[in-house]
């Protein structure tokens, strides 16, 4: 496997960036392969979860950032689960999405995994709980060729009261606006 | 021990088991079987949504902003207790908890967001912990029928067991609480080996094809197993499981049609609720057979 890393990423200690950031030792890790061994979505994913963790080892921030793999995790947590070294693997891969969403790198392949989450946020500010009804158009807006899918789903949906036209407005919504402002 | 002797319990239901949402069957039967053998629960007033994936995925102290809020709205009505139903948000509920309890300096922040003291000393549990923490002997003493042959694959997920050294609840690769349950009710768990196998959560509209394959492989075994019935306690698994069973069938080509069950609902049928007062009319494969199980 070739990557890139340059001079400036080697000189840098991204691994302790990391530790600062959310308490996760990655140089514990000695890169058995036990979290790739049991991710059920490795499969679909460019690099496996114990290389992404080798990236921050070795300082490849660029990689690590804009890799597929970190949208792909689905937050099953059977890797944190197995880690002979308890490194909290699918808690970093929180970490690295949150840090690549900040330095504007997301992978644009996995664009309806962090599209999916714009419209879900979106609903719990405006509304301070999911109306899924409304979460979905944002969605399929701005991702129109997803706009095909599921168009025998929606409306069963819909005909067995499983959605809802009128949105799930709370009382506190305005407080839980607030919360959003001040954890931007 | 008598119900009424008992405080009652804070109910968190979150945003996808309640009326006119995706699995709102869940909160139904829950209700519904709570009513007939308590603990008595009483929603948390004016809760907010827990942010799910979409917010520990993408903001950390807003994930905790978010769940934190509805544990010192509990706490200020004086819950010792708090259900939360679906396992995401007693996952996120109770890892926040901990997160704050761990950071002084998230602890402070998220207060200052919330608007709100956080204590930090309400308990919070999912389904499965409050039927075998307080049921199972009103189960047993207000059982009323026992399913004919009926075998059923108790599928766990991620997110009741997962991360166990923060959930602390039963075996993260082997867990049996569901199948004492299964048990109660006079139905058959079968032994098989994707119980605690991810379906994919939360991809199901931007990673539709990772679902797919995912419940293929769950549906699969479940089926090869020998099960009549498959039954959950989380709505994204019901949802993947129940709602895509039809597209997973057609993306790979074979018959499966195996109900889904909430643990509540056989519960309740177990006690002889009508099944639509369950909910069980509310599913996409029908659940006919298994409440002729019951009959």
């Amino acid at each position: 496997m070739k990557i890139k890393i340059t001079t400036k990423e080697l000189k840098s200690d991204f691994a302790k960036e990391v530790e600062e950031r959310s308490g996760i030792d990655v140089k514990k890790c000695y890169q058995c392969g036990k979290c790739t061994a049991g991710c059920p979505v490795a499969y679909e994913m460019d690099y496996m979860p114990n290389q992404i963790i080798r990236f921050v080892q070795i300082g490849a921030r660029r990689e690590a950032l804009t890799s597929r793999t970190i949208w792909l995790c689905a937050s099953c947590i059977t890797c944190t689960t197995r880690c002979p070294k308890e490194v909290k693997i699918a808690e970093l891969m929180d970490v690295l999405r949150e840090m690549s969403l900040e330095e504007g790198l997301a992978n644009p392949l996995e664009k309806n995994i962090t599209t999916f989450h714009e419209a879900f946020l979106n609903s719990v500010k405006k509304h301070g709980r999911i109306s899924e009804l409304w979460m979905l158009n944002e969605y399929k807006m701005k991702r129109p060729k997803t706009a095909l899918q599921d168009l025998i789903v929606g409306p069963q949906m819909l005909s067995k009261g499983k959605l809802s036209f009128l949105p799930h407005d709370i009382k506190g919504k305005d407080a839980v606006k607030r919360i959003f402002e001040k954890c931007k | 021990m008598q119900i009424e002797e008992r405080t009652k319990i804070g109910y968190y239901p979150g945003c996808a088991i309640t009326m006119g949402s995706s699995s709102e069957e869940y909160g139904t039967s829950v209700l519904r079987v709570s009513e007939e053998i308590g603990p008595e629960l009483e929603e948390i007033h004016d809760w907010n949504c827990c942010g799910a994936s979409s917010a520990h995925a993408t903001n950390h102290k807003l994930s905790t902003a978010l769940s934190i809020r509805n544990i010192s709205l509990a706490e200020q009505s004086g819950f010792k207790e708090i259900l939360a139903p679906c396992p995401m948000c007693s996952q996120r509920l109770i890892i926040s908890q901990k997160d704050v309890a761990d950071d002084e300096k998230l602890k402070k922040d998220v207060e200052d967001a919330i608007e709100m003291p956080c204590n930090g000393d309400v308990k919070i549990i999912n389904y499965l912990e409050l039927i075998k923490n307080y049921c199972m002997d009103e189960i047993a003493e207000k059982k009323k029928k026992t399913p004919k042959d009926l075998k059923v694959a108790c599928y766990y997920g991620c997110l009741l067991l997962r991360p166990p050294k923060v959930l602390k609840f039963d075996d993260p690769e082997n867990p049996t609480s569901m199948e004492e349950i299964v048990e109660a009710t006079g139905a058959i768990p079968v032994d098989w080996e994707l119980k605690t196998n991810c379906c994919g959560g939360g991809f199901t509209l931007s990673r539709t094809d990772v679902v797919l394959k995912l419940t293929n492989d769950i549906l699969e075994c479940a089926v090869d197993a020998g099960a009549d019935a498959i039954a959950v306690a989380c709505p994204m698994c019901h949802a993947n499981l129940d709602m895509r069973q039809k597209k997973i069938e057609k993306e790979y080509n074979r018959k499966f049609d195996i109900p889904v069950v909430y643990i509540s609902e056989l519960i309740g049928l177990a006690l002889d609720l009508g099944p639509i007062s369950l909910g069980l009319n509310k599913h996409f494969i029908d659940t006919e057979s298994v409440v002729n199980a019951f009959a």
